[in-house]
């Protein structure tokens, strides 16, 4: 049951914040903004944090997932649930088809492969207009509905979103927690020294990609029907690198730290309206400053501080008892 | 149809000339720190806006240019002091992250001091195009072209034939060992930053009279470079200065060819079929990992 408290505990802040605060545009606004980033950063999370491969380009597949709920529901009228399954099965073949040689490369050239395909995939997003709708996107989303309930207002949203958030936690618990993520973490601390004890380096590393864009994609998808209106702008390179950071903000290989970083990164804009023009800079500055100072991200980082604080009260007291 | 192909060629190797630079900045700096400046498009920039202001408030051309150049060089040096410099034990990730940071801090810094307007340069001498058969070509395009020729050969001069530029490579093949033989690595680290960052500021004025500047023009170039250097090989200075060429080329071949809105997205598929099928690029050497 240990394994699990720090989701309970999550679970926990997600069920109370809206109940003390219901009129919070922090909470039931920002809140479903935060909770899908979230998603994505816990994905990320699994094979950055625990395989050790870098992407740069992730948000492609918040993309591929958004795109496909949103040209299905508003060309061909689907079902938004068809939409979104097929946005998970386009997302899961794409991943499939560039993870084999992709995750062949290492550090620098991963780094830039990644890249090169976000791009890439946000360029198809920009130029074919008559499909796409060009730079202006897609607008009139139908809305998501759920056994007959239409999520159409902040707070059904808010508890659509974490719902989603806590799904894909559990989620990603249960496979760092098996056989898998023991293999991934040997892959994380030496490839040579896992393919030695008999891991399958290359399928495991293509699995978790895979499993960390449909992470993605789902997000997209719920994001896509949330705001009703999507735009290329909202999966550029710039979005990819945000991802990152908030993986990195909360700490690597932590099942918490990306859902922190998440909130972080994206309140941050919404609490530094009065700096816009500030923004971009303070957002350069927080990257390069938790890097330098704290490389293990702010939530390791200050708990591996504060740790010490509590175990030296611990094993002083179990010493005072043994004396 | 072949005057398409030369027109395109002239605006390619052109183009291709100042990815060349800022790919050459790329593998100087990765050569020395094992460390991929994802800042170095910001340089090409931030040497265009200042030349910019510069010249707006008065100053004679060259001596805008030139300070401009200055100002680049500075930055440089500051990103080596105050962000690669302490995080000296980064893995491959945090550095990533510390250079895109400083890219994405110094496009903030651009943003606050020149706004969101475009800018762009007079023209070193001249707009009349000189024909070349059926094509144009313009004189600030043989100055790009010729201008970066004569950096490349002078930065080749540097690593082959100077014991500051031989210096620079032993710090590159084993920084302790470049210690134990008395070179002051730190101070090399601090002068390669600085020489990048030059060639990035001289892209940068060489193409601000053809393409027009603006706070976020960086990041597009860094990538193209950062391309251009894959493609000779990440160790490979020349290698980068070929493959810029040859990216610029491609890319405007591309562009005339099929759709000018694919250019970007053209350059990007041949890089990844690059990685896909001679990750070690096509001038690089290929490494063994080690455990």
């Amino acid at each position: 049951m240990n394994r699990y408290r720090g989701f309970f505990v999550l679970a926990l802040i997600i069920i109370i914040a809206p109940i003390i605060f219901p009129d919070s545009y922090f909470v039931t606004v920002v809140g479903v903004t935060i909770a899908l980033n979230a998603l994505v950063a816990v994905g990320l999370n699994l094979l950055m944090g625990y395989t050790g491969q870098i992407s740069l380009g992730h948000a492609a597949f918040f993309g591929i997932g958004a795109y496909s709920s949103g040209l299905l529901t508003t060309m061909f009228s689907w079902n938004p649930w068809f939409a979104l399954l097929m946005g998970l099965l386009v997302t899961w073949l794409v991943a499939e088809i560039i993870a084999r040689p992709i995750l062949r490369l290492k550090g620098h050239y991963l780094a830039m492969a990644t890249l090169g395909f976000g791009i890439i995939i946000n360029i198809l997003m920009v130029q074919p207009t008559h499909i796409t709708g060009g730079p202006d996107g897609l607008s009139d989303i139908p809305v998501l509905n759920i056994l007959g309930w239409d999520i159409d207002s902040d707070i059904r949203w808010y508890i659509v979103a974490n719902g989603a958030l806590l799904l894909g936690v559990w989620l990603a618990l249960n496979l760092i927690n098996s056989r898998i993520g023991l293999a991934l973490r040997a892959v994380h601390g030496s490839e040579v020294g896992a393919q030695m004890m008999g891991v399958d380096i290359e399928r495991i590393k293509i699995r978790i990609f895979v499993v960390s864009a449909l992470f993605a994609a789902f997000a997209g998808s719920l994001f896509a029907h949330q705001q009703a209106f999507i735009s290329p702008d909202s999966f550029s390179f710039h979005f990819s690198i945000e991802l990152v950071v908030m993986v990195v903000l909360g700490g690597m290989a932590s099942n918490y730290g990306p859902i922190f970083g998440a909130a972080v990164l994206t309140m941050l804009p919404e609490t530094l309206v009065v700096f816009e023009d500030y923004e971009v800079l303070i957002l350069g500055a927080i990257m390069m400053g938790i890097m330098i100072f704290l490389p293990q991200g702010l939530w390791v980082g200050l708990s591996q501080k504060i740790k010490p604080l509590f175990l030296n009260k611990a094993t002083s007291s179990v010493e005072s008892v043994g004396g | 149809m072949s005057d398409v192909l030369l027109q395109s060629l002239i605006t390619g190797i052109t183009i291709g000339s100042a990815y060349a630079l800022v790919g050459l900045g790329f593998a100087i700096i990765f050569n020395v720190s094992d460390v991929v400046n994802f800042a170095q498009g910001e340089f090409v920039m931030v040497g265009a806006m200042s030349a910019v202001s510069l010249l707006a408030v008065g100053t004679p051309f060259v001596l805008a240019l030139f300070l401009a150049l200055i100002v680049v060089v500075c930055i440089g040096l500051i990103l080596e002091k105050f962000a690669i410099e302490p995080a000296k034990s980064a893995t491959v990730v945090s550095t990533i992250i510390i250079t895109i940071g400083a890219s994405i801090f110094l496009r903030g810094l651009a943003l606050l001091i020149w706004g969101k307007d475009f800018h762009s340069l007079p023209a070193f001498s001249g707009e009349t195009p000189i024909h070349l058969g059926s094509a144009t070509i313009t004189p600030q395009s043989l100055w790009v072209m010729g201008i970066t020729a004569i950096l490349v050969y002078l930065v080749h001069l540097f690593f082959n034939r100077t014991i500051t530029g031989k210096a620079l490579l032993a710090c590159s093949a084993n920084p302790i060992a470049a210690s134990l033989i008395g070179i002051p690595v730190k101070r090399m680290m601090l002068f390669a930053y600085g020489l990048s960052a030059l060639l990035g500021g001289a892209a940068g004025v060489l193409i601000a009279p053809i393409a027009f500047t603006s706070y976020d023009a960086g990041m597009m170039l860094g990538l193209k470079g950062f391309a251009a250097a894959i493609l000779g090989g990440l160790g490979n200075p020349m290698g980068a200065v070929a493959g810029g060429v040859l990216l610029g080329v491609l890319e405007s071949l591309g562009a005339g060819l099929i759709s000018s809105g694919y250019k970007d997205a053209i350059a990007f598929v041949i890089l990844l079929l690059v990685l896909f099928f001679k990750p070690q690029g096509f001038f690089g050497r290929a490494g063994e990992e080690r455990v």
